[in-house]
């Protein structure tokens, strides 16, 4: 099945999986019919709005929401008083979940500007709007902190001095979490002919789905609560809420309908509980659809971090030591906090061949909006760093830094310590790299950048525009090992179609198709003879959700598995059928075909199974976990043009060579690395959160928190390398994640590169560059 | 994006009001339209109160593009309209292009080249390139990208929606 080099054989066999189908979702996409959580009319629906704090940090002394009450149409008011106090996580992970239980529906404090007060239903919009003007608040203000290195020290303010919270890991210190690890084989920095010591900072950035977070609840018939959410995790929300509100699991009832993108912000009980409640409290269908400038303000943000690197590097190119430290600004409470900072060094480490390893982590509360999970999670933050440490490394041996590169990457059947020292919250899983095209992915990436001769011509330059080239390479998990599941249930239809039911959740990755292309291989149909149930709590079986890189991985393979039980229930009823042994049968064209040319329709088997002859629905359900998280590797190129005089730096051109396995639907993986491609970019050049001095989101729209459009996006060449990873549905490994991880560092290389000027600072603005220029001259 | 109001304010002008409602006269995928509305409300609201749920709501600044309807064949940001500006106007809303079932060229190339992620954007973004194609027929690239340039889309790098585009131009032919 498999080449000397991974790559999978026979490709051409497989006659739906490996070929870019159409997603079974386009047209309705495409024609506005598909339907998001917000394209339903519910009778009675009450409009729910959230006040949100003013202050960074600041204890609520007094809260009268008397006048609130009064106002005609509207029809609760809750506060702190009204609510369960159940420290809980909003973070949708897998229970019990590694971020610290140090929030609450509504409390009686407020640590940044944007965290939740109160919360009113009201019949209109503008009833509930005058209802939160009418809410007076008595505020004991108190010192804020905004930066976690000061947020550390002794005499700052504590954020989280309630006595309820649980698993924050030093309170007094503000710190969240904490993480270090060492593998030492000798003396520190004693065989390194050149130590590079050096600090990295990432920004605050947001995710900016376009659909902004919404969430509708109400009770059906049997009391039951319905929560129809934009939300990547479903399972984990029915969970979350039950626990926040007190109530039985089963009491709580989760639908995902289309979602507008998610990113990792809706990986996490943003609004779902307090909708809930305030259903509860009216018995009424509630709605809360926060607008974009909301949307900034009090939702989820990239955790910025600084991140020292101290290397060792021998002149032949051997990295001897790497001691790394990372301090991530998780902003008021600890979301991913603990996994997040790991994965700075859990998914950018073991790429690397190291003598010596020591990670520092840090997670660190300040008085700014919550950081979270975000594509790429923490990975983004370390490959920054690693890959422009990397350029320095080689330049500090006088080595070209593409073959210092290939000296210091794993390749397969290598491992690294850093896989079992390093999990997601906990100790990881050992694993040896089994699939890589990450040298491929290099040398094509190279190859399609023009990297030789560019390197070349651009090495002497004069005049005031300047163009580089720059190199990064990354990796990333697939799903997280031992931890995430997915399920999946099939039946047969009398027309020979299936119902597909899986607990996975499509945000808009095309995971519905891809899904529906390994369920169809297995069982010889098209992809369009599968009808796609997913992500509801009450309908599909158990998923971990979209996360972690994990559902053509994890969910994929539950998919495969179920596949092939179905296929055994159909030839064994065909066999009685045709006569034939089932070893004889196969499944091919929505038929069933014997050796010897007998052949029946799926639509007899179903029929007699259903009708005819012992009687049964052909149905049946498997799950998946995996107990290793294959990488998958990438290799990028970017091409600028620096302005010397005003520091503008112009992407000309980004190439992006991926191995993610066997790609299920090419045009879809390179979607999936187009679009982290360009949110890479615009991360690196344009995007940042900024904050007034009192904590204030000061760009919380799309006017001045500027996403790259049409015109803005430079060519993107997308490869796809193709492998096979044994471990994966059909040989696939992961792909949506992995290229957000490149552009800081490729762009960083390439504009030092250009013009002779190293930033460690994203986003790269002309003030910074020309600052950067200045300083060099 | 810029809506236009030249010559309309006598259309404007000729809307009943009664008791602070507004009976507003307009055209929605070729359907001649009565709405009740409130002089404060915004098309994108009327819009999507009224059924045509395909085009959404992404920023309601008129930067994000999502909400993008043609206005007389011209695309414009639905949310910065206000419904009242849309009397005795032709306005084509997503739903009035095509179906799944008999989808328009547009919709069509935009599902072939895989240009759709998670869809929020897609409407204003194929209203938008058939507003291009219906003036210009077999656009170039900088034409599509200017076309396309006030609809944002996060999941893509939007190289699949300009070669949409392109295919559909090229199968018009």
């Amino acid at each position: 099945m498999r080449t000397e080099n991974g790559a999978l054989e026979g490709v051409e066999n497989l006659k739906t999986v490996h070929r870019s189908v159409r997603r079974v979702d386009g047209l309705a996409l495409a024609c506005g019919t598909a339907q998001f959580t917000d394209d339903v009319d519910i009778r009675g629906l009450l409009t729910g709005k959230i006040l949100w704090s003013p202050h960074a940090h600041a204890r609520i002394k007094k809260i009268d929401v008397s006048e609130a009450r009064k106002i005609p149409g509207v029809r609760a008011v809750l506060t702190h008083r009204d609510v369960p106090r159940v420290p809980r996580t909003t973070a949708g992970q897998g229970y019990p979940e590694p971020s610290p239980y140090d929030s609450v529906v509504l409390d009686d404090k407020v640590r940044f500007v944007g965290d939740r007060v109160a919360a009113v239903a009201a019949d209109s919009p503008e009833i509930a709007d005058k209802a939160l003007a009418a809410i007076r608040v008595d505020y004991e203000i108190l010192p804020a902190v905004f930066d976690p290195l000061e947020a550390m020290r002794k005499g700052a303010p504590v954020i989280h001095d309630q006595p309820d919270s649980k698993h924050i890991a030093d309170a007094q210190k503000n710190i969240a979490c904490k993480f270090d690890f060492e593998v030492k084989q000798g003396e520190w920095f004693s065989g390194a002919d050149a130590i590079i010591d050096k600090t990295y900072k990432t920004q605050y950035a947001q995710h900016c789905a376009l659909e902004p977070h919404v969430t509708i609840t109400y009770l059906d018939g049997n009391d039951r609560l319905i929560i129809r959410t934009s939300t990547q995790v479903p399972f984990h929300c029915r969970r979350i809420v039950a626990q926040s509100l007190k109530i039985p699991i089963k009491r709580v009832r989760v639908i995902k309908p289309r979602i507008g993108g998610g990113f990792g912000a809706k990986q996490e009980i943003v609004l779902e509980d307090i909708c809930s409640a305030l259903t509860l409290a009216t018995r009424r269908p509630v709605k809360i659809e926060l607008t974009r400038k909301e949307t900034f303000i009090s939702t989820r943000t990239r955790h910025p971090s600084v991140i020292r690197l101290k290397t060792g590097v021998k002149k032949d190119g051997a990295i001897t030591d790497a001691l790394m430290e990372v301090v991530v600004n998780s902003g008021a409470y600890g979301t991913h906090a603990l996994t997040v900072m790991m994965c700075a060094g859990s998914h950018t480490l073991p790429m690397y061949k190291i003598g010596n390893i020591r990670f520092d982590g840090r997670s660190v509360y300040t008085n700014l909006p919550i950081g979270g999970a975000y594509r790429g999670y923490g990975a983004t933050q370390g490959f920054f760093a690693w890959e422009s440490q990397m350029d320095l490394m080689a330049e500090a041996i006088g080595m070209d830094p593409v073959e210092f590169r290939r000296k210091s990457y794993i390749r397969a059947g290598e491992t690294s310590p850093v896989f079992k020292a390093m999990g997601e919250g906990r100790e990881g899983v050992p694993q040896t790299i089994v699939s890589s095209g990450l040298f491929e992915a290099l040398d094509k990436a190279l190859e399609a950048g023009g990297w030789a001769e560019k390197r070349r011509a651009y090495a002497r330059q004069t005049g005031v525009l300047r163009r580089g080239i720059g190199l990064a390479c990354l990796m990333q998990g697939s799903g997280i090992a031992e931890i995430d599941m997915g399920a999946a249930t099939l039946k047969l239809n009398e027309d020979g179609s299936f119902n597909l039911l899986i607990g996975a959740t499509d945000i808009g990755t095309g995971a519905d198709t891809v899904l529906s292309q390994i369920a169809a291989e297995v069982l010889g149909v098209k992809e369009t003879d599968i009808i796609v149930t997913a992500s509801d709590t009450d309908v599909t079986p158990f998923d971990v959700g979209a996360y972690a890189s994990s559902t053509t991985y994890i969910s994929g393979h539950a998919v495969k598995k179920t596949a092939e039980k179905i296929r055994e229930q159909i030839l064994k009823v065909a066999s009685g059928i045709l006569d034939e042994k089932v070893e004889d049968l196969r499944l091919e064209g929505g038929m069933v075909a014997a050796k010897s040319g007998a052949a029946c329709k799926l639509a007899e088997v179903a029929n007699t199974s259903l009708y005819y002859r012992d009687q049964h629905q052909i149905i049946a359900s498997a799950s998946h976990f995996s107990h290793t998280s294959p990488p998958p590797f990438a290799a990028h190129v970017a091409e600028v043009e620096v302005d010397t005089e005003t520091g503008q730096v112009t992407v000309l051109r980004y190439v992006a060579a991926v191995d993610c396995g066997t790609a299920i639907n090419p045009a879809l993986a390179e979607g999936q690395t187009e679009g982290a491609v360009l949110n890479g970019i615009s991360f690196a050049m344009t995007e940042e959160m900024k904050f007034a001095p009192g904590g204030r989101t000061l760009n919380g729209t799309f006017r001045k928190y500027k996403l790259f459009n049409t015109l803005d996006t430079p060519p993107i060449v997308t490869i796809l390398v193709p492998t096979y990873e044994p471990s994966g549905p059909f040989g696939a490994k992961s792909v949506a994640e992995i290229s957000i991880n490149g552009a800081q560092a490729a762009i960083a290389n390439a504009i030092c590169n250009a013009a002779g000027v190293r930033l460690y600072d994203p986003p790269f603005t002309p003030e910074k560059v020309l600052a950067a220029l200045k300083k060099r001259s | 994006m810029k809506p236009s109001n030249k010559g309309r304010k006598s259309a404007v002008a000729a809307i009943k009001v009664q008791d602070g409602w507004m009976t507003v006269e307009t055209t929605v995928n070729g359907a001649r339209q009565s709405w009740k509305i409130r002089p404060d409300d915004f098309l994108l609201d009327a819009l999507r109160r009224e059924g045509f749920k395909g085009a959404k709501k992404g920023c309601e600044t008129g930067d994000c593009g999502s909400c993008a309807v043609l206005l007389d064949g011209k695309a414009v940001a639905s949310c910065l309209l206000l419904a009242a500006q849309s009397q005795d106007r032709e306005i084509t809303t997503i739903e009035g292009l095509g179906t799944p079932s008999e989808p328009h060229p547009l919709q069509e190339a935009f599902v072939d080249t895989g240009g759709i992620q998670c869809g929020f954007c897609i409407p204003g973004m194929i209203l938008s390139a058939k507003a291009l194609l219906d003036r210009t027929p077999s656009p170039t690239e900088a034409e599509i990208r200017r076309a396309l340039d006030g609809v944002l889309c996060r999941c893509t790098g939007y190289v699949k929606q300009v070669q949409a585009v392109k295919l559909a131009a090229e199968r018009k032919k």
